[in-house]
């Protein structure tokens, strides 16, 4: 995943089992990209996308964790965030990427939109294995 | 089954039991234990003997592995310790030491035996200072791990009230106001999460109802993130207000809430408006009210909107 310059100046892998774990989530990614230097708007974009893998991880994976990295390319400074869980994964990516596709009630943008939140946005999953989404945010 | 060397540990502390127990209260007391008061020397007497006892207990029927079932009890009662400390503003130091200071105690205790060999000879010393030295291994061991354990229940604890005292502020923190006859407004602070939604939204709605609102202005300025369960809920809310015969608007879209929205693909099929004034300004004159300027002179209490 981390390319040849890109250096970790700080990793931190936060669980995410409950609603409240969501909301930690949001506080680690916003500080982070904070430091980071993002503008408000970049930072609002992160943490949004991070609250909707996040509660992904949480509703559709059956909990799961998140690595937040502090990342640097040169001068460019960025957050890198890897949402991990070992639920049921997805059948159909794409089906899942459209907007308005949901199997829980949901709006069915979360996934689509943290895509478009992102500037970097990779995503692994497979039936009966769980799911595997990175997404990155830079200055 | 008692593991190796821990039945001569249980005879040890059967023994010297009120010897430990004096020693042990001794050393919490010369600690400083009583000095916040918020303990009595009776109730901590209590807790300790109740403990030492269920200790004894544990290591009669289960050697030294804090796990074993036998040490249930006694991990119970230290959990009960730790959980009222938590309560009660302890510091973790002062909740630690109930633990770690029964060590000194029982190291003495194991030493003793050593002393009541000597009167048997060179041999029966070896043998007793190879027991003790075993024993008191086992004994660290067996403390460290039930230091941790009452730790544990002790963040625990603090966490809970941490999670209740969140509670209790983010529903404090978002009263619906009436700003006119029919206007309600509901600034909405912090985190939009599901159970605090779910309080806030039934207290909006109720409101409609007592209040026979017409209008109601939910203003989401102290809102830092707007997700898509954050939208779903703002949504339901103004569905269910619609049923009940208000309209709702939405005020306080940050610019960069208002850019991650469109990013994300919500739309809130609802009036919005950039500031709560913008908001009640369009609710004034939805029911028929406007906001004029007063001649200063008879403006002794100014008024904002002229009543019919
Ligand atoms: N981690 C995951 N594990 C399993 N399935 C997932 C996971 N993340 C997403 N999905 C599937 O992809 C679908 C679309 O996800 P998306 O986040 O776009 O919508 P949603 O979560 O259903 O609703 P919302 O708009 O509230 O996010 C989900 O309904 C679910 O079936
Ligand atoms: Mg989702």
């Amino acid at each position: 995943m981390a390319t040849g310059d890109d250096a970790a100046r700080g990793t931190a892998v936060l669980a995410i089992g409950s609603s409240d774990d969501v909301v930690r989530v949001r506080q680690e990614v916003r500080s982070r990209a904070v430091a980071a230097g993002l503008g408000i708007v970049d930072q609002t974009k992160i943490v949004t996308a991070a609250s909707e893998l996040a509660r992904n991880t949480l509703i559709h994976g059956g909990g799961g964790t998140v690595r937040v990295e502090s990342v640097s390319q040169g001068v460019r400074r960025g957050v890198r965030l890897t949402f991990e869980d070992h639920g049921p994964g997805i059948p159909d990516i794409n089906q899942a990427l459209k907007d308005g596709f949901t199997t829980g009630g949901g709006l069915g943008l979360g996934l689509g939109g943290s895509k478009r939140l992102s500037n970097e946005f990779e995503i692994d999953s497979a039936p009966g294995r769980g799911t595997r989404v990175t997404i990155a945010r830079w200055k | 089954m008692a593991q190796n060397g821990s039945g001569g540990l249980a005879q040890t502390v059967a023994e010297h039991q009120d010897e430990i127990l004096s020693e042990w209260l001794a050393l919490q007391v010369s600690g400083g234990a009583l000095q916040s008061g918020r303990i009595k020397e009776a109730e901590l007497r209590t807790q300790c003997r109740t403990f030492l006892d269920l200790l004894r207990d544990g290591l009669e029927q289960g050697g030294t592995d804090p796990e074993a079932p036998a040490f249930g009890r006694a991990k119970e009662v230290l959990a009960e310790v730790s959980r009222s400390r938590g309560m009660q503003g302890f510091t973790p130091t002062e909740t630690a030491a109930f633990v770690f200071s029964l060590k000194r105690p029982m190291f003495n205790a194991l030493n003793r035996t050593i002393e009541a060999a000597a009167g048997e000879g060179g041999g029966a010393v070896r043998a007793a200072s190879a027991a003790t030295a075993r024993d008191t291994w086992d004994v660290t061991l067996l403390l460290d791990q039930l230091g941790l354990h009452a730790m544990e229940v002790f963040m625990k604890a603090r966490e809970d009230i941490i999670a209740r005292q969140g509670r209790e502020i983010s529903e404090l923190s978002t009263p619906v106001v009436k700003l006119w006859d029919g206007v309600l407004a509901l600034p909405l602070i912090g985190t939009l999460d599901s159970e605090r939604t779910q309080v806030v939204m039934e207290s909006l709605l109720q409101t409609i109802v007592d209040q026979s609102a017409e209008i109601a202005i939910i203003d989401i300025t102290g809102v830092p993130t707007v997700d898509t369960l954050t939208a779903q809920h703002l949504l339901k809310t103004v569905a269910a207000a619609r049923l009940m015969g208000a309209d709702c608007i939405v005020s306080g879209i940050r610019p960069q809430i208002a850019q991650t929205m469109v990013h994300l693909g919500v739309e809130l099929d609802v009036t919005s408006k950039a500031t709560l004034a913008d908001a009640f300004r369009v609710a004034l004159t939805r029911i028929g009210r406007a906001v004029v300027k007063a001649p200063r002179a008879e403006a002794a209490a100014p008024v904002a909107a002229r009543r019919r």
